[in-house]
């Protein structure tokens, strides 16, 4: 709890207005793309799901080791925290991409190697989530998602590797893997980054908001079994 | 270690019932997923291996359920855990046994499999059976490891699928995967890869439950 009163006295009002920077580029400023049309204007949002995504199950992957090692609650937060905003924003990645997909690849969803991999990684964080609020102690169930949380990342690699060599030996259903990728415009390009940016700041809000929230919870248990 | 494993087995080889139950279970799925497909189409053949591993997967993960479940009835597992024993040793040998169960299951379901789908039974036990025991291996890793996981929770027999088979998918999937090429001819070089991944999923949840289970068990 380092001097939380700047950041969060900076953070908020920086998100307001970077997000509605990014809304103006995104709806209205950005040239609409010449092949896909108006559609193309939700991989901005699409892509920017995806850092704070990967970002969020990196630290749920980092914060359950060091659960493991250091025992302290702040860790369990942070994993906790991470996991949830992880699974929010990986399921906003796959929504926008699937109405991204139905208009340009013409199916709401392919078994393409990164698409399988995003769906594994959900179902493996959504039982993290469910881990936790089923086990018998919050304690253990604390340690227990640690674990998994541990063991997601060190099975990423082997999905990876899997849902890769189960692709290329099928047919793709979808040849065309070009859309999307290709930002001709200068201005695409800084659209991209600037709501990047904005949903970033949004994860790193909320993740601060989230872990408040922990901690206070926290703290009126601790007062609760003080009283009884 | 061996006083755990030899423990496992003796009680399985007096009572038969986790055997028991994989193999009808196993069965059933066989039969259950046969309705799926239309007998006479060219699917069927295709979708052979998917069932099999269906069946393994889904009698497996019930059987480890109990494996873990007869440790808690009788205060069993605090009593191993007071043992002078390593805490990664109780975790090798439970997942040995489960992993000998399951191998045991698979001798005569293999055969069962090969009936219901009119398969030439020597060369489709010679070739599936590398890929079926190391399947087996990481599958009894990952698998008791969870167990011992959603033994700790409320509404344990959910738990233990879904926190075991999103883990397992690139096991699931190398697992068809070599099966399929195998069966319709390929050498066993060409599914070298997915031997290896395998081999690599053994070897990475050996090691991750032989170093987490302390965790595990701890009060």
């Amino acid at each position: 709890m380092r001097s939380p009163d700047l950041t969060d006295r900076i953070l908020p009002p920086a998100v307001i207005a970077i997000m509605l920077a990014a809304l103006y580029l995104v709806f209205v400023r950005v040239p609409t793309d010449a092949f896909q049309g108006p559609v193309q204007r939700i991989f901005y949002v699409h892509m920017a799901m995806w850092l704070s995504t990967f970002t969020a199950f990196a630290i749920v992957g980092v914060a359950s080791l060091l659960y493991l090692v250091k025992r302290t609650p702040h860790w369990d937060h942070l994993g906790r925290a991470a996991a949830e905003l992880g699974l929010l924003f990986c399921t906003l990645g796959l929504a926008t991409g699937s109405i991204w997909a139905k208009p340009i690849w013409n199916t709401w969803w392919t078994w393409d190697p990164r698409l399988t991999l995003t769906l594994i990684l959900w179902m493996i964080y959504a039982a993290y989530l469910l881990l936790r609020s089923l086990a018998n102690e919050p304690q253990q169930g604390a340690t227990l998602a640690a674990i998994l949380g541990v063991s997601g990342v060190v099975d990423l690699y082997l999905i990876n590797r899997a849902v890769y060599w189960w692709r290329s030996i099928h047919p793709a259903v979808i040849v065309d893997r070009q859309g999307g990728t290709g930002l001709a415009d200068p201005l695409m390009r800084a659209t991209l980054i600037v709501t990047m940016l904005a949903f970033f700041l949004v994860f790193l809000w909320l993740l601060r908001l989230r872990l408040r929230a922990a901690r206070l919870q926290d703290a009126v248990d601790d007062l609760r079994a003080e009283l009884a | 270690m061996l006083a755990i494993l030899l423990k496992d087995l003796r009680i399985e080889l007096r009572t038969k019932e986790t055997l028991a139950a994989l193999l009808l279970l196993g069965l059933l799925i066989l039969v259950v997923l046969s309705f799926a497909f239309d007998p006479m189409s060219p699917l069927r053949e295709a979708a052979a291996p998917g069932v099999l591993w269906v069946a393994v997967v889904f009698a497996g993960t019930l059987g480890m359920n109990r494996s873990l479940l007869r440790e808690r009835d009788n205060d069993c597992l605090q009593g191993l855990l007071l043992a002078p024993v390593d805490r990664g040793a109780i975790f090798l040998a439970k997942a040995l046994a489960n992993f000998l169960f399951m191998a045991a299951a698979q001798v005569v379901l293999v055969p069962l499999f090969v009936f219901f789908f009119n398969l030439p039974l020597v060369t489709t036990v010679t070739r599936l059976a590398p890929v079926v025991l190391l399947g087996l291996l990481g599958f009894a890793a990952v698998g008791t490891m969870f167990a011992a996981v959603s033994l700790r929770t409320r509404a344990r027999e959910v738990m233990l699928p879904l926190l075991m088979l999103p883990l397992a998918a690139p096991l699931i999937i190398a697992g068809i995967q070599a099966s399929t090429a195998l069966l319709a001819g390929a050498p066993l070089a060409a599914v070298a890869h997915w031997l290896n991944l395998l081999a690599a999923f053994d070897a990475v949840f050996l090691v991750v439950g032989w170093l987490a289970f302390e965790y595990v068990v701890e009060e």
